[in-house]
């Protein structure tokens, strides 16, 4: 028997704004990928002065992260061993990468830089920042495996590893950028479903479409 | 000193990407690690980075690093003092 999770709340980054459960809370007004993400961050009010250093993609995910979790209790109602972090995304990190190299050839290597170069560098920030201790995965795909995802998530819940889920995708290159995440919980906290039919039905629905 | 002083400042602010920092606003004596300004340790190699860069001088011993990148003034100092020679 296979019980139901629930997508308690869900967020969307990309270069038109943010949407918070479908709703937009932030647009763009043309900024760039890189200035819209350090207006939104300095428009939400969060004071975390290592943001600034944060690579492009560490900065989208945390972003994603701290308006998703903002005000949902999640180290008052989970222990941080159950709270999980699987993330994916298409370039890796390629964007800081490419930035690594450049400071590589110029002569002078940047470790600020090269301590980013691993995509999963993003969720550790997430989880430092929220104290969160349960599994943690970074999937590479190039598109939104969202079936596997789905899966993985429910077994992670299922199994008992973890009993909450910060769940979603996060890609930045060349100023192109989306984030899609959602928090996943066993209890039924909206009318939201976990299953894949429904994440896609989620994740389409951002400005882009 | 006092102008190179006030160069460092302008270079930390923007090697670390301290956007929350003016440059005037960091002491000259003001604690750059733990208290202070609180960096970690690798704005530590960035400012290794930022001596070679800007100063073309390179950490003779890395275990001197702590007192050189304490504050400001003592960062200034050893330039002074390394740039003659």
């Amino acid at each position: 028997m296979t019980t139901d999770n629930y997508i308690s709340r869900y967020i969307s980054i990309d270069q038109n704004g943010i949407l918070l459960n479908g709703d937009i809370i932030y647009r763009a007004d043309g900024k760039s990928g890189a200035e819209l993400l350090i207006d939104a961050f300095k428009t939400s009010g969060i004071s975390y002065p290592k943001f600034y250093k944060m690579d492009n993609l560490s900065k989208l995910a945390f972003l994603a992260a701290e308006l998703l979790l903002a005000d949902q209790g999640l180290r008052e109602r989970y222990k941080a061993e159950e709270t999980a972090v699987i993330l994916s995304c298409a370039n890796s990190s390629l964007d800081t990468d490419l930035r690594f190299w450049e400071s590589v050839e110029s002569g002078a290597p940047s470790p600020s830089l090269f301590v980013y170069t691993l995509p999963n560098v993003m969720l550790g920030e997430i989880c430092i920042r929220w104290g969160i201790k349960g599994e943690n995965t970074c999937f590479v795909s190039e598109r939104f495996d969202v079936a596997m995802q789905t899966d993985y998530v429910d077994s992670l819940l299922a199994t008992g590893c973890a009993e909450v889920v910060l769940s979603g995708r996060a890609d930045y290159l060349n100023g192109q950028m989306e984030a899609f995440f959602m928090l996943v919980e066993k209890n039924p906290t909206s009318l939201d479903i976990h299953n894949p039919l429904t994440v896609q039905k989620l994740y389409d629905r951002q400005w882009k479409n | 000193m006092e102008e190179l002083m006030k160069t460092l400042k302008v270079q930390i602010v923007e090697q670390l990407n301290l956007q929350q920092i003016k440059p005037e606003d960091i002491g000259d004596d003001q604690p750059l690690f733990v208290e202070g300004l609180a960096l970690d340790s690798i704005d530590a190699l960035e400012l290794i980075v930022l001596l070679q860069q800007k100063y073309g001088i390179k950490l003779a011993k890395p275990e001197d690093g702590p007192q050189i990148f304490k504050t400001v003034r003592n960062i200034a100092q050893y330039i002074t003092d390394h740039r003659a020679k």
